[in-house]
């Protein structure tokens, strides 16, 4: 089950529906990192890049207070904010920015949602010299000026996405055209496990070093691995990168978080409350309408608010191997400022649903078992946002 | 032999088939039917009536434009089949559905097309359906006479045109450029070339049409002269409907005088 998706499919969740144009990039992409992903080489510089630039292996921390808060299970915190730029996307950035390298190409694009993939893409395009130009919503730069901002610093160039909703789906469409138009030179370098085929494994297996680090520091520390692992889900990266070492180790439950936003109808929680359909260029779930126009989300975190979710997600809570549950926004908040009170952490918002549905869940376990929480990133950045929703102006 | 074929095939030797793109429902539901009136009058041989989609990646900014004009006015799916159905029984034109796979698939795609087969429709074009993924609905499309249109493009090399020139229906649609819908200003060299590899692959077996990029009547007789078998333009309607608002009775005679131009050219 966890095995390379047979014919680009997660059972009938992913695929390739992309316009003509990009089957044969899709094709060379696929063949390209099948060759250099178990090259010695390869390997090496990616592994010296996450240890001595990103900052791997990232701790895992027993959050005694926050465990003694919630009354229950252990709760260990797997430290992804601790890595430079303040999330889990450089695993990704860097593997791909590398793999750009090998396969020749100097221009790289990408999305951003709230501006930490576009960030990590900065900083990694920085590091290896390459072009990085990135696409983000007008919305989102008003909402997230200081990573629009910080892109700048490290050399990026910064396309404003004024189509539709405004928001990083548009920035997809928008990178998706681009690519299409400048095919030959350019490395379309997507954020998340979501995509056409390839993209969704190539990201997973570059977050996958999360989940082999939980593994091995469970091991060492408790003796055996964790009764459950838990994770937000905007596209779903950060989770799919802490599940795959464990989809074929059934003691340990996977839970996804997704954002509930302000309730029923108005969040980003695909899996929860989509329907199948076919949103760039995968099959997977997402929010539309009846007439299968894809709907417009709303969550607290920009880094969720995303109508589609990775097939792989798809596919794991269609076989029922990973659970899916929805955090709203105002509990959000309140696992945000607990992790801040407790622990001296400010998680990001993407990364406080996570705290907040753990804290539930440890409630109803057994004070020798064990959560392992996701951190994807730190909260430096929702500070203005979090000041905000407490009604104050900084 | 489907409507399609047909309007190929009735063409006298050397002219060339004009299908006209139109956004269903742009401006509005009820004005887009004279738009439709404007280009048959105008000499159009086909009809592709575009169903918007919320997210429309092969697009650029006429076509996104014309999909958050039709979509603001009210435009369903179920609204455009009505567009397709009233073209036909009208003018009697054949009418190809160009829109993205979502909007079939979150109604079941056999669902969908037995419906837009009863309102009429000869075909279907779908440009984040490829050739790979066309294939599992390709029985379906086949069983219910609806001509699934493929395209091709500038990056799809000779084994897969060879194949898309077999799986295609009604003709093979090629993007003559790298990129998404939009008028361009002139034809490259390499669009030529293009057309004549892509010739090599469909002569005798299905009409090849050329779209994206062709906006004036010169650029219809080069590509005709290439070897291609129709053109297709688009985005040059869709900017003239986007004046309607401001000046309407003169946007749908323009319309149409720009379509006799078009057509003019593709009979040399
Ligand atoms: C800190 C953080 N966590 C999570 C996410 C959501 O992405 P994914 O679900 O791919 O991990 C983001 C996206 O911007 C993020 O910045």
């Amino acid at each position: 089950m966890k095995s390379y998706p047979v014919n680009g499919r997660f059972g009938e969740f992913g695929g390739q529906f992309v316009p003509e144009t990009l089957v044969p990039a899709l094709q060379e992409l696929e063949s390209a990192y099948l060759r250099w992903k178990s090259d010695a080489g390869f390997r090496a510089e990616l592994d010296g890049m996450l240890r001595e630039y990103a900052g791997r292996p990232t701790p895992l921390y027993f959050a005694r207070n926050l465990t003694k808060r919630a009354g229950g299970a252990m709760i260990f915190l797997k430290r992804e904010d601790l890595l430079h730029g303040g999330a889990h996307k450089i695993n990704n950035t860097l593997g791909q920015g590398l793999l750009a390298k090998r396969m020749g190409k100097q221009r790289v694009i990408a999305e951003t949602g709230a501006g930490q993939h576009g960030v990590a893409t900065a900083i990694a395009c920085a590091a290896l010299g390459l072009k990085a130009e990135v696409y983000m919503g007008s919305v989102d730069i008003e909402r997230q000026k200081l990573n629009a901002y910080r892109m700048e610093l490290m050399g990026a160039e910064l396309h404003s996405v004024t189509a539709g909703s405004r928001t990083l789906k548009d920035a997809i469409n928008e990178a998706l055209r681009d690519w299409a138009t400048n095919i030959s030179t350019t490395y379309y370098l997507i954020g998340s496990v979501v995509g056409p085929h390839p993209y969704p494994v190539i990201v997973r297996d570059f977050q996958s070093v999360i989940g082999k680090e939980i593994r091995d520091q469970m091991r060492r520390r408790e003796g055996r691995l964790p009764d459950a692992v838990v994770a937000c889900v905007g596209g779903g990266s950060n989770a799919m990168g802490s599940f795959h070492e464990f989809v074929e180790k059934r003691g340990v439950k996977l839970v996804g978080v997704e954002a509930g936003g302000a309730g029923r109808g108005r969040n980003a929680a695909s899996l929860a409350e989509g329907r199948k359909g076919v949103l760039h260029g995968m099959l997977t779930y997402v929010l539309e309408d009846e007439d299968g126009q894809i709907r417009e989300t709303q969550s607290v975190s920009a880094g969720l608010d995303y109508p589609g979710v990775g097939p792989e997600h798809s596919y794991l809570k269609e076989r029922g191997r990973a659970t899916y549950v929805t955090v709203r926004d105002k509990d959000a908040l309140r696992a945000f400022h607990l992790l801040a009170e407790v622990e001296g952490i400010l998680p990001a918002l993407e990364s406080a649903h996570a705290v907040a549905h753990a804290v539930k869940m440890a409630r109803s376990m057994k004070k020798e078992q064990s959560i392992v929480v996701t951190l994807s990133g730190r909260g430096d950045k929702d500070v203005q946002i979090v000041a905000k929703e407490a009604g104050l102006e900084i | 032999m489907s409507e399609i074929s047909k309007a190929f095939a009735g063409l006298a030797g050397s002219e060339g088939a004009l299908v006209t793109y139109i956004m269903g429902g742009d401006p509005d539901p009820d004005t887009c039917s004279k738009v439709i009136d404007a280009v048959v009058a105008g000499g159009a041989d086909i009809i592709e009536l575009g169903i918007p989609f919320s997210d429309p990646i092969a697009d650029g900014k006429s076509i996104q434009a014309a999909a958050v004009r039709a979509l603001s006015a009210g435009t369903t799916p179920r609204r455009v089949l009505e567009l397709a159905k009233n073209a036909k029984e009208k003018h009697h034109v054949p009418v190809a559905l160009m829109t993205y796979f979502n909007i079939f698939y979150s109604q079941g795609f056999e669902n969908f097309l037995r419906l837009a087969k009863s309102h009429s429709v000869d075909g279907i074009i779908v440009p984040d359906l490829p050739l790979d993924e066309a294939s599992r609905y390709a029985r379906i499309s086949r069983r219910m006479g609806v001509d699934n249109i493929l395209l091709a493009a500038p990056t799809t090399s000779a084994g897969r045109m060879r194949m898309l020139a077999s799986n295609t229906s009604g003709f093979l649609y090629l993007v003559s450029v790298l990129g998404v819908t939009g008028a361009r200003q002139s034809l490259r060299r390499s669009t030529l070339a293009l057309i004549a590899f892509a010739h090599r692959y469909t002569q005798g077996r299905v009409p090849l049409a050329v779209g994206f990029g062709i906006s004036a009547p010169e650029h219809v007789r080069e590509v005709i002269e290439a070897g291609a078998d129709g053109v297709i333009v688009g985005s040059s309607i869709v900017d003239r409907v986007a004046d309607y608002r401001e000046n309407k009775s003169k946007v749908l005679q323009n319309l149409e005088e720009y379509v006799r131009s078009l057509k003019a050219a593709t009979r040399g």
